[in-house]
């Protein structure tokens, strides 16, 4: 007798039922489909939010083949592509603007499995088509700013606290103060100090020496980058594309993905945009209302719009502008969700004397966006500036501040929005693009089709082999590899991975060294039986005495993949993530399985004569 | 079925030497075609542009060097790429301040004078630091990959096999990359995947015949150390053949059927497990043999009373 314990094969079976479910949504494949979001930030709520667009399509004799409402957004899938665009485009033309419609792919997996939460393996950019870009941040650019910054910020000092210097100049890696009368330098470092208490000051006769250490240039570094990232990532949330991603690469580099997007010049413009900020005050006495009817506001003021729409007359001087902003995060003030700002001196100096004379009185907060954009002038093409100003927020100055401050009254949600409104606003550090790789749809689907061919036909010649060389036991084996590829699929389902091409040959490299396990344990179980040994024996052995094999074989393996993830970028990322992951299932099933299978048929007779190996 | 139905007893280990000799010219061959030829790196490893066309109709690849040339490109590479439809055209990095977006649409109405229905299927535009740092990276990933491997193999069997298993794994990615410095095929990031796949599967098939000789050493006590190396490759030999034609067959439907962006990878894995199986048999075991690893490596320790120094 020779059976595998009982509760070892009902774990196989259990996790094999459970991988199928995992797997089963990528059965379905997947259809053209648009994704709807709305651009005032608002999210559709209830399975009713389809309906208006349904009814809308429907008068054009446009019908999708699905609807449904997913993370406050409303997808609609297409027969094909031309419905799909057809659709977008009848959408757009009924309400210009109101809507961030996206072309995207979705699931045609019926609507029961997408309610139990199971979802198909994203596609990757070379599988679906869609631009990756890579953007460099200047961040040693980010540094000097800081440092001219701070250059500006002591000359001031030392004037306020009326010490005369000689000079102050900024160079590689830090500023030299130099002042005039030497008893005075306690009495300038403390000036300085005060500026920015992060830098470190160094004493030598009339000479101060502010630096950055390493830990202050990288935090800078970083903040440049995080602003970027912010600004970016607003950017493309703003494009309504489903599944974009802006991650941060290496040092100093962001990664866009965009997957679906076909039109590149429109995106790079989108995302290349500009954006600063102003703090005005509010100006109580003008009516905004008649001022937007007339088309001309009061004297010494500027008519805004706030983001609901709503018209508002601002006073026309600027307390305190983008490049003063040295950071803002969302946090809470006794228990009320807040806004903290922080500016540097300049900027703080202003914000005093502003809010003593105006104590009680409202002040907003501008946000401003620029991009250049491409216009026909007479058959020309000439890039005009355009530049979109809109209030983002309005708060009464509830007492008197400088360089560091709150603002309150939002909602969480709102707090978090305008933080990152003013970290995208305020001055980054330049950014140009290092990489940038653009996949069409048709090649995508190419792809898809020559990548599924080759895994077909390769995975039919390989159980072809195994069935004519080890007859049942081959046959055992190509059930094991079927096991291994339905679980390493629901293990990339499950961990939310991105299918690539490298990804997909992944896969095929998996299942041909898969095959491998299964047969050392044959060639093990026929050596066994040369040997004169029962078949009972023969196949308790072969296991045994294959396993080490088959551990330090694989686990070798699974170093190189480990490390191709760990230096890999894009979709050698991806390569490695199947490489290893399918290690780890090829262990489980090569031995779990065709350890239960064989003693599901073999195990339960008491003798056997033959074993078809 | 069964192709060997009786253990073999092929002398391997004798003819070590002579294999010695052809890895050492398979080596210093590679070298050589890398430095002649040098390896047709893609725009991931050198930074550049490159843009693949679809044209209506068979693409005119003169006319389209012509319109190129014209436009303002003199170093511009036009070939065929899968059909006689596609056109991939190659350029070098761009100048600092030029912008990738203004160059690909300067390409693409390039493309359309030649043919009016010319679509652009894929443009990739990489900055040539990029490269630089890539080339960087995948040489530091097989450093590693190769060190962590030897950690391993040290660790589970001996050091004199550790060091053999690296030698053999470290030949395996110089065939593979001869080949492709002969062939003149394009290096591209999923080759260079490939090749670290190769060291692994390299690993694993060296680590299948060190596994079956520390089986065997405690069995054959009496047995030169040569012949138990031989017993084992022989042992392992139909496993190992029947292995490497199934991944084979994989591995060629890859390289026939998934496409032009498969193909490299394909030729490297194809390549790769030719070497491995050379390699794991001749190379790995002769090095550990040569080393002088005997019965003392692999036996498991005596425990040795303690010694009583004291009077």
């Amino acid at each position: 007798m020779n059976r595998y314990p009982l509760w070892k094969s009902l774990l196989f079976a259990g996790v094999m039922l459970l991988a199928l479910a995992l797997a089963l949504p990528n059965v379905f494949g997947s259809a053209p489909a648009l994704q709807l979001s709305r651009k005032d930030g608002e999210l559709f709520k209830g399975v009713g939010a389809a309906q208006p667009f349904l009814d809308q399509l429907a008068r054009e004799q446009v019908t999708p083949d699905a609807s449904f409402v997913e993370a406050g957004r409303v997808v609609m899938r297409f027969a094909d592509v031309p419905t799909q665009l057809k659709a977008r485009d009848l959408i757009e033309a009924s309400a210009p603007g109101a809507y961030a419609i996206a072309t995207t792919f979705a699931s045609r997996a019926p609507a029961w499995v997408r309610a139990i939460g199971l979802k198909p393996m994203s596609l990757g950019l070379d599988l679906r088509g869609g631009i990756y870009l890579v953007y460099e941040v200047d961040v040693d650019g980010a540094v000097k700013q800081t440092l001219q910054r701070l250059e500006r910020d002591y000359r001031l000092a030392l004037r306020e606290k009326k010490i005369q210097y000689e000079s102050v100049e900024g160079g590689a890696g830090g500023i030299a103060v130099t002042i005039k009368d030497p008893t005075k330098l306690e009495a300038a470092k403390s000036a300085l100090a005060a500026v920015d208490p992060d830098v470190t000051l160094a004493a030598s006769e009339a000479t101060l020496r502010a630096t950055l250490s390493e830990a202050q240039v990288k935090k800078r570094q970083d903040f440049a980058i995080q602003q970027n990232i912010t600004a970016l990532g607003n950017r493309v949330n703003a494009l309504g594309v489903s599944e974009a991603s802006v991650q941060r690469q290496g040092a100093n580099r962001i990664a866009v993905q965009l997957p679906g997007v076909q039109d590149a010049s429109e995106v790079i413009r989108l995302l290349g945009k500009t954006a600063t900020l102003e703090f005005r005050l509010v100006d109580q006495t003008g009516n905004a209302l008649e001022a937007q009817q007339t088309g001309r506001p009061p004297l010494g003021t500027k008519l805004y719009k706030e983001r609901n729409g709503r018209p508002v007359l601002l006073k026309r001087e600027v307390i305190v502008s983008g490049e003063q902003l040295t950071d803002a995060t969302s946090t809470f003030q006794q228990g009320e969700p807040a806004v903290s700002i922080r500016l540097d001196a300049r900027g703080g100096e202003e914000m005093l004397r502003t809010t003593r004379e105006n104590l009680g009185k409202p002040m907003a907060v501008v946000f401003i966006e620029r991009e250049r954009q491409l216009r026909d002038q007479g058959g020309q093409k000439v890039a005009i500036d355009v530049t979109k100003e809109e209030v983002i927020n309005t708060a009464t100055i509830r007492g008197v501040f400088s360089n560091q401050f709150q603002i309150t009254g939002l909602t969480g949600r709102e707090g978090q929005e305008l933080a990152k409104l003013l970290r995208a606003g305020a001055l980054a550090a330049p950014v140009f693009i290092v990489e940038q790789r653009l996949i069409g749809p048709s090649l995508g689907q190419d792809n898809i089709d020559k990548g599924m061919r080759a895994l077909l036909i390769g995975s039919a010649l390989l159980f072809a082999f195994m069935m004519a060389y080890y007859s049942a036991f081959g046959l055992v084996a190509n059930f094991v590899l079927i096991c291994n590829v339905v679980l390493l699929t629901a293990c990339l389902s499950l961990f939310g991975a991105a299918l690539t091409l490298p990804g997909i040959a992944g896969i095929m490299l998996t299942v041909g060294m898969a095959v491998d396990a299964n047969i050392l344990i044959y060639e093990r179980i026929r050596e066994e039986l040369r040997l004169g040994n029962t078949p009972h024996a023969a196949i308790k052995a072969g296991f045994e005495k294959a396993l080490s094999a088959i551990a330090d074989a694989n686990f070798t393996t699974l170093i190189a993949g480990v490390v191709l993830f760990l230096f890999g970028t894009g979709p050698i990322k991806g390569f490695a993530v199947v490489l290893s992951v399918g290690i780890l299932t090829t262990l489980f099933t090569a031995l779990m399985g065709t350890r239960t299978v064989i003693g599901l048929f073999w195990g339960q007779r008491a003798s056997i004569k033959h074993l078809p190996v | 079925m069964e192709i060997l139905h009786k253990v073999p007893r092929i002398r391997f280990m004798a003819q070590r030497k002579i294999c010695y000799v052809i890895s050492a010219v398979i080596v210093i061959g590679s070298l050589a075609a890398e430095a002649v030829n040098g390896l047709n790196l893609a725009v991931d490893f050198t930074g550049g542009v490159v843009i693949e066309a679809s044209y209506s109709g068979t693409a005119d690849l003169d006319r389209t060097r012509a319109a190129l040339h014209s436009a303002g490109y003199a170093d511009v590479q036009v070939q065929n790429f899968g059909s006689s439809k596609d056109v991939l055209v190659r350029l070098p990095p761009l100048a600092a301040g030029e912008s990738a977006n203004a160059v690909t649409q300067k390409i693409e109405t390039a493309l359309r004078t030649v043919d009016p229905g010319a679509q652009l299927r894929r443009t990739e535009v990489v900055g040539p630091q990029v490269g630089k740092e890539l080339v960087v990276k995948g040489l530091t990933a097989m450093a590693i990959t190769v060190l962590l491997i030897l950690v391993y193999i040290a660790f589970r069997f001996r050091w004199k096999f550790g060091v053999g298993a690296v030698l053999a794994t470290l030949h395996d990615p110089f065939v593979v990359i001869g080949v492709f410095a002969i062939s003149g095929m394009t290096f591209d990031l999923t080759v260079l995947a490939a090749v670290l796949a190769v060291i692994g599967y390299s690993i694993n098939e060296t680590v299948v015949v060190f596994d079956r000789v520390r089986e065997l050493f405690p069995q054959m006590r009496k047995a030169t150390p040569l012949e138990v190396f031989d017993r084992a490759i022989n042992e392992t030999l139909s496993r190992t053949l029947i292995t490497k034609f199934a991944t084979l067959i994989v591995v060629v439907a890859l390289y026939a059927f998934g496409g032009e962006a498969l193909r490299g990878f394909g030729l490297a894995l194809i390549v790769g497990i030719l070497a491995v199986t050379y390699s794991s048999m001749y190379v790995a075991s002769g090095v550990a043999l040569d080393l002088g690893s005997a019965h003392r490596d692999l036996m498991p320790s005596e425990r040795r009373a303690p010694v009583d120094d004291l009077p």
